[in-house]
């Protein structure tokens, strides 16, 4: 097994940093991700890693700390969402659409401002495309914490969310304050976003909020076990992209290595193709 | 303000706004605004990777775009639209930046291709523009029933025997080719902006869809017109003014569309 776990893999720091941080991050994601796959909030939950990266970037400039940026950013947007995007799945569209729109503007100013002020060049495209080895140990504690808190929420509302999901009649009928549970969702998305967008970049917090639910869900309807399937996806596609990364330092011609997010993102999409697949393939067995 | 390469931002501006009107009102109608962020993101991608290999960043948009529209409109029709969608993005974004990590040199035009670059438009930009713009306009134009048609009431277009997989995709390729001529100008996060913000504005205050494409064609010029004049004054990014205006313009339109029911 040497020639796949390259020498070095499992001593050096940032790769180890970037386990942690990648599982905790992946776990979370897969966990709300399911959910909001339940909800139709594929989008908005893409929507909130830009608008993270915008308070991100806002943080950066006034000299704050970057989770708080990222943190809050996020439950701003998850708000401005929530208000502005009552009713069908549409309206709720375009509302999420203004809200990444007036954020990615507020980003261009904010990465302009850092750029122009703190000559601080790479800004944009680790804010856009983030590193997993660049993540500091000391981020550590306070992601499992993060990701701790957003569990937990997410524990207390599952259920009452997924019956409000399927039958918005049947919840209010037992006493399910629905629009409070969906409010409450939308900080817990903002949460998990937050989190992932700061410590493994916003394109890799789509990647694993979108990518393992969405195959899991192709292949079960038991939530526990989409909920299984699509944290172990999450995990596995994290930690391989993570080896994958690392190796291909030795594969490319000038020793420029890949990037993890490149690896992990094609790893969740050939997962979410083989779940495709296998979905399709009992699909037809039941129709023959 | 009306000098020099100045003449060369109103013109692109005013090309750039009329497609992003018109395109996007039927992006809003269609409710394909995921979509409508997601291609000229991909396309991005593949401008910093063109430009990183050596080739024109204005090929690799134009075929990162056109493979993301294809890829989506493909893949969605399998179901799950969104997560389709924003897996086509975060694949084609992965890929982007796969290229970019080649390059031994930061990308500077990476920023420009991200935000725009509005005032260092040249001149001959303006032929090509021109009739990609045409094209798309066109394209719309042709279709404009049918689009209507299977926006509004998707079961009457099919029994009408209206191919939805077929004009849906079609449909993403005009949005591909408007990404491809607006991405160079006003960046690729703002084309979203200007393709959102003034149609769903328009919708807000004009029920007919004739009536309401060309409000939306007037907001956008509006707001593009005020980015310009507003970042030629501050020297910001001309990005952010765009997408200042254009969720201003959105908010003011649902203000008084509140008023109006109440």
């Amino acid at each position: 097994m040497g020639w796949f776990f390259a020498s070095g893999l499992f001593t050096s720091p940032p790769v180890q940093v970037a386990l942690v941080i990648g599982a905790v991050a992946a776990t979370v994601s897969a966990v709300v991700g399911v959910l909001a796959m339940v909800r139709g909030l594929a989008f908005a939950g893409h929507a909130l890693t830009d608008v993270a990266a915008t308070g991100g970037s806002g943080a950066v400039l006034v000299g704050a700390s970057p989770l708080g940026g990222f943190l809050g950013g996020a439950l701003v947007g998850a708000g401005a969402i929530a208000l502005a995007g009552h009713g069908p799945q549409q309206r709720r569209d375009v509302a999420t659409g203004i809200v990444l729109s007036a954020a990615t503007g507020l980003s261009a100013l904010f990465l302009y401002l850092d750029a122009t002020t703190n000559a601080t060049t790479g800004v944009t495209q680790r804010v856009l495309f983030g590193s997993l080895f660049s993540a500091s140990s000391s981020t550590v504690p306070v992601a499992i914490e993060l990701g701790a808190a957003t569990l937990l929420l997410t524990a207390v509302i599952a259920r009452p969310l997924v019956l409000s999901s399927l039958s918005r009649e049947l919840a209010r009928a037992r006493g399910i304050p629905v629009g409070v549970v969906s409010g409450v969702f939308l900080v817990t998305l903002a949460m998990a976003v937050g989190l992932s967008a700061l410590t493994i970049g916003s394109l890799l917090s789509t990647a694993l909020l979108v990518g393992p639910a969405a195959a899991a869900v192709r292949v079960t309807t038991r939530m526990s076990y989409a909920l299984v399937i699509a944290s172990g996806i999450g995990i596995v596609s994290t930690w391989l992209g993570i080896t994958l990364a690392y190796d291909s330092y030795n594969w490319m011609p000038h020793h420029q290595s890949l990037p993890v997010s490149f690896f992990v993102v094609v790893d969740v999409v050939v997962a979410y193709g083989l779940c495709s697949l296998v979905a399709a393939r009992r699909a037809r067995g039941r129709r023959v | 303000m009306f000098s020099g390469f100045m003449i060369n931002a109103w013109q692109v501006g005013t090309i750039v706004a009329i497609v992003a009107g018109v395109v996007g009102f039927v992006v809003v109608l269609r409710g394909d605004v995921f979509a409508a962020h997601a291609v000229p993101n991909g396309a991005f991608a593949g401008a910093a990777g063109a430009s990183v290999v050596g080739l024109s960043p204005l090929l690799g948009l134009g075929v990162f775009a056109l493979i993301a529209a294809l890829g989506i409109g493909v893949l969605r029709r399998f179901g799950q639209r969104d997560a389709t969608t924003a897996l086509v993005l975060v694949l084609s974004l992965a890929t982007g930046s796969a290229l970019l990590s080649q390059s031994t040199q930061y990308a500077s035009s990476t920023y420009a291709l991200l935000f725009g670059e509005i005032l260092g438009v040249s001149s001959a930009h303006l032929i090509p523009l021109l009739a990609l713009g045409a094209t798309c306009v066109g394209a719309v134009a042709l279709r404009w029933r049918a689009l209507l048609l299977s926006a509004v009431t998707p079961d009457i277009a099919s029994a009408r025997g209206l191919r939805q997989g077929r004009l849906d995709a079609g449909f993403l390729v005009i949005v591909a080719l408007a990404t491809t001529m607006t991405v160079p100008v006003v960046g690729a996060l703002l084309v979203f902006s200007l393709m959102v913000g003034p149609p769903a504005a328009a919708r807000l205050l004009v029920s007919r869809p004739g009536r309401a494409m060309g409000l939306a064609t007037l907001l956008s010029l509006v707001v593009l017109w005020s980015a310009l004049v507003a970042a030629y004054e501050t020297n910001w990014p001309v990005g952010f003014f765009v997408s200042t205006g254009s969720t201003l313009v959105y908010l003011v339109a649902r203000r008084i569309s509140q008023h109006g029911t109440e």
